[in-house]
Order: C-alpha cells, then structure tokens, then sequence
C-alpha cells in the first residue's frame, strides 16, 4: 500500500473513474425537482472523493462520519435518496457492499425486558457493509415513558455508529420539527451525524411531471381534459390533511387506473385498442372524493343509511 | 493433539482476515452462517452447542466476525467453529464447515482396544485432558 504514494491526482479522472458521476447523473434524471437535496448530495460526493484522494497520499488516515439525518416531509423522496447514497457510497468505497437495510421503531425495538438488545443487534448484523436506513426515527425515543425499551435501541445504535465506523452507515429519517426534537432529546445523536439533508416538499408543477413520469412507466397516458384535472386535483388535494407529496400522487393515480378499468369494462361495446386501454380520461380523475371536499365524503354521514 | 475436522484443519489456523474472506465467500454462495462451540471435540459429538441463531440475509462478514469476537469473550477456551448451511431444495445441509478457535491445550483422544469374543477386538475412543 505505503509503496505506492501517488504524487499527484486528477479529481476529474477519479469523477469518472469511481462511477460516482454515473450515480450522480442518475439522480439529476430520475429524481424530479428536489434541487437543495442534490446540490448537497453533490457536495457530500464532492467531500468524499477529495477525502478519498487525501487518503490515498497519506495526508488523512480517519474514516469521515458518514451518518446522515434526512428530513422532510412524507413522499419526498426520502428513502429513494437513500438508495442513491449508498450506491454513492459503495462506488467511493466508504461502505463494502453498498444495500440498503430500512427498518423502523418495530425491527429495533423488542416487546420485553432482554428482547431489544437481540433485535438490533440482528438488524445491525445485516446492515454491515452496507447502509442502515431508520424510518421515523425519533419513535425510538419515547420521553412519557421512562421505562420504554427504545432507549437500549439508541444506546446499542450510538456504540455501533461510533465504533463501526468503517462498516456501516446510518441513515436516520423523518419529519423536520420532531427530528429536531430528537436529536435534542439525544445529544449523542446529534454529534456523530455530519450530515442533516432537508428535503423540501414538491411543488404543483413538479407533482405534475413526477405523475407522467410514474404513468409512463406503466404505458399509460393522460388525455387533455385527465391532465388539466389533475392539475387542479394536486392544488386541492395539497389543501386536505394527510397530504403525502409523491405517494399521494401515486395513490391517486392507482384509484384513477382502477376507475379506468372499470369504466372500460361496464362501457365497452366492442373490441378496445391500445389506446383505450391506456388512455386515462377527464372522467377518472373527476371522479375522485378529493373534488368534493376530500377524505371524509366516503364514510356516510350520520343518520344516512349505508 | 491438535483436532482434524472440518475444512482448513491440516493448514495452519486462520487468521481474522482469512476468516472474513471465507465468510464472505460462503454468504456470496447465499449460505447462512451458524456459530458453534464445544469443549468435547470427539468425532462422534456432531451436535455442538449453538451460539445464538444461525444468521441469515447477511450480506457482509462483519455481522459474522462481530458474533465470533463475542463468542470468543465468553468461550475463549473452547472450540469454536462456524457452518455454512444451504438452504436450497436438494441440499438443505452444512456445505462448508471450519474451526476457528481452539484451546490452548488440546486434549488428546485415546484409542481403547478391546478384545471380545474369540479374536475379534473392538476400538473405542475418548477424549482425555
């Protein structure tokens, strides 16, 4: 190893070399909108590669912390992103075989006194070598109960961040504000992740590309009148509760399928082509509950009959 | 006397290097990886005693090395060695199977021979401290 000291390096070539701008460069194409999240994910590559080169000279000999916190709102794209990272991160060599393990509060944390620590060492064991994805991480931590078992579940996370370093990544997940307030319920959190990535909601326009891109995908197409009503669908569906960014979208379009095929087999006289089978119309999209005052229209008001 | 059994048992102990990259092979091949322990090393004790669950869906060594170093703490003058189980239709069994650790002082294992009826003899052995 200590034989070869390179003198000098050409970033670029290394770029190129390592595959990171072959992940990078997916990224830009298959994520819609999220501009703050790639411009960091750019500077991480960025960090990481240069700290890469440092270490091949011999000028650093520490492995970076790699732990990261992403925060967001639900369906923007967290845990696609994190499927990037570590396929990032496996090309640059910081991790061995570059998987994602996603877990929650309930693979983590065991239901009695001695179950936990088992539990989490097991989700630990299967992470490494790769990257550790924890949804929703602050419902490890749960302050009305002092006696809660989520507590050894941090206390096992934070040994196994700070001292295996070298063979796993953690990724902590979920919304801004309550993120916040784990992180200062757990100082120890806090200090051993170097990276906070805030993922912005998506907006209408962004919404709009992200649903053709998802139909596309499954050779469908919207006709005129089914765009401009998914246009207003997104403005009014954004307004309801349990809003969902992408996966809103991606529910919405399911049912509008699913009304699609319906509408198809109850109206069809003849043989279908093509082009009806996967043309999504005006009528499928109108049809949904979000255009007349959301969610609630489904359950039957009291006193009516089911 | 220095136990034979298992892969690797005429070369010289493998190191913690050498142990990782024979994990890794075997979880490659998507075998599952068990730890062992016993202090009888007799040929005929074929059971030995499980340390925790064999692990599946690992994809890198260092789950496995982690639970070794563990094993090691707690049964550092035993031996110990890790089974790689396939678990495909038509092998269902132990394809690899290497020690890892042994104690410091070996036991040895005598040969009894007896003499039954009329000439024939008959061999036992047993394992001695």
């Amino acid at each position: 190893m200590d034989s070869a000291v390179p003198k000098t390096v050409d970033l670029a070539a290394e770029y190129e070399a390592s595959g990171v701008a072959e992940v990078l460069r997916e990224l830009d194409e298959e994520l819609i909108g999220l501009e703050p999240v790639k411009r960091r994910i750019r500077e991480t590559a960025a960090l990481l590669l240069v700290d890469r080169a440092r270490r091949d000279m011999g000028l650093s000999h520490e492995t970076p912390t790699l732990h990261m916190s992403f925060t967001g709102n639900p369906g923007t794209g967290k845990t696609t992103v994190a499927l990037k990272m570590a396929g990032l991160l496996h090309r640059l060599g910081y991790v061995r075989k570059g998987h994602l393990v996603s877990v929650t509060r309930d693979d983590l944390v065991g239901q009695y006194i001695g179950h936990t620590a088992p539990k989490t060492k097991e989700v630990l064991k299967k992470a490494m070598g790769g990257v550790l994805f924890i949804d929703e991480a602050y419902y490890l931590y749960r302050p009305d109960n002092e006696r809660d078992y989520g507590q050894e579940a941090i206390e096992i996370l934070l040994q196994v961040m700070e001292n295996n370093r070298d063979d796993l990544v953690v990724i902590m997940a979920g919304y801004a504000d309550r993120m916040d307030k784990f992180f200062s319920a757990n100082p120890g959190f806090r200090s051993r992740i170097a990276h906070h990535i805030e993922f912005p909601d998506y907006s209408d326009a962004e919404l709009l590309r992200i649903s053709e891109r998802m139909l596309e995908e499954q050779n469908y197409v919207l006709s005129a009148g089914a765009a401009l009503a998914l246009k207003e669908y997104i403005d009014l569906r954004r307004k309801q509760p349990h809003f969902a960014n992408a996966r809103s979208i991606r529910n919405a379009l399911d049912r509008a399928r699913l009304r699609q095929a319906n509408r198809l087999f109850q109206t069809a006289k003849g043989p279908l082509d093509a082009e009806q089978l996967s043309t999504i119309g005006e009528e499928d999209i109108r049809a949904s509950r979000v255009f007349r005052g959301g969610l609630d229209v489904d359950r039957p008001a009291e006193g009516e009959k089911a | 006397m220095r136990i034979t059994q298992g892969c690797f048992s005429f070369l010289p102990d493998l190191d913690d290097t050498q142990i990782t990259a024979q994990v890794d092979y075997c979880l490659e091949k998507g075998w599952a990886i068990g730890i062992e322990y016993t202090d009888d090393p007799h040929p005929r004790n074929t059971y030995w005693e499980m340390w925790g669950n064999p692990m599946f869906d690992l994809r890198d060594a260092k789950g496995v090395m982690m639970e070794l170093d563990d094993c090691r703490k707690a049964h550092g003058q035993s031996y110990i060695r890790l089974i790689a189980f396939h678990d495909e239709r038509g092998f269902e069994t132990v394809r690899m199977s290497f020690i890892v650790n042994r104690p410091d002082t070996e036991p040895t294992i005598h040969m009894q021979r007896t003499d039954t009826s009329g000439r024939a003899q008959s061999y036992a052995w047993d394992v001695r401290r």
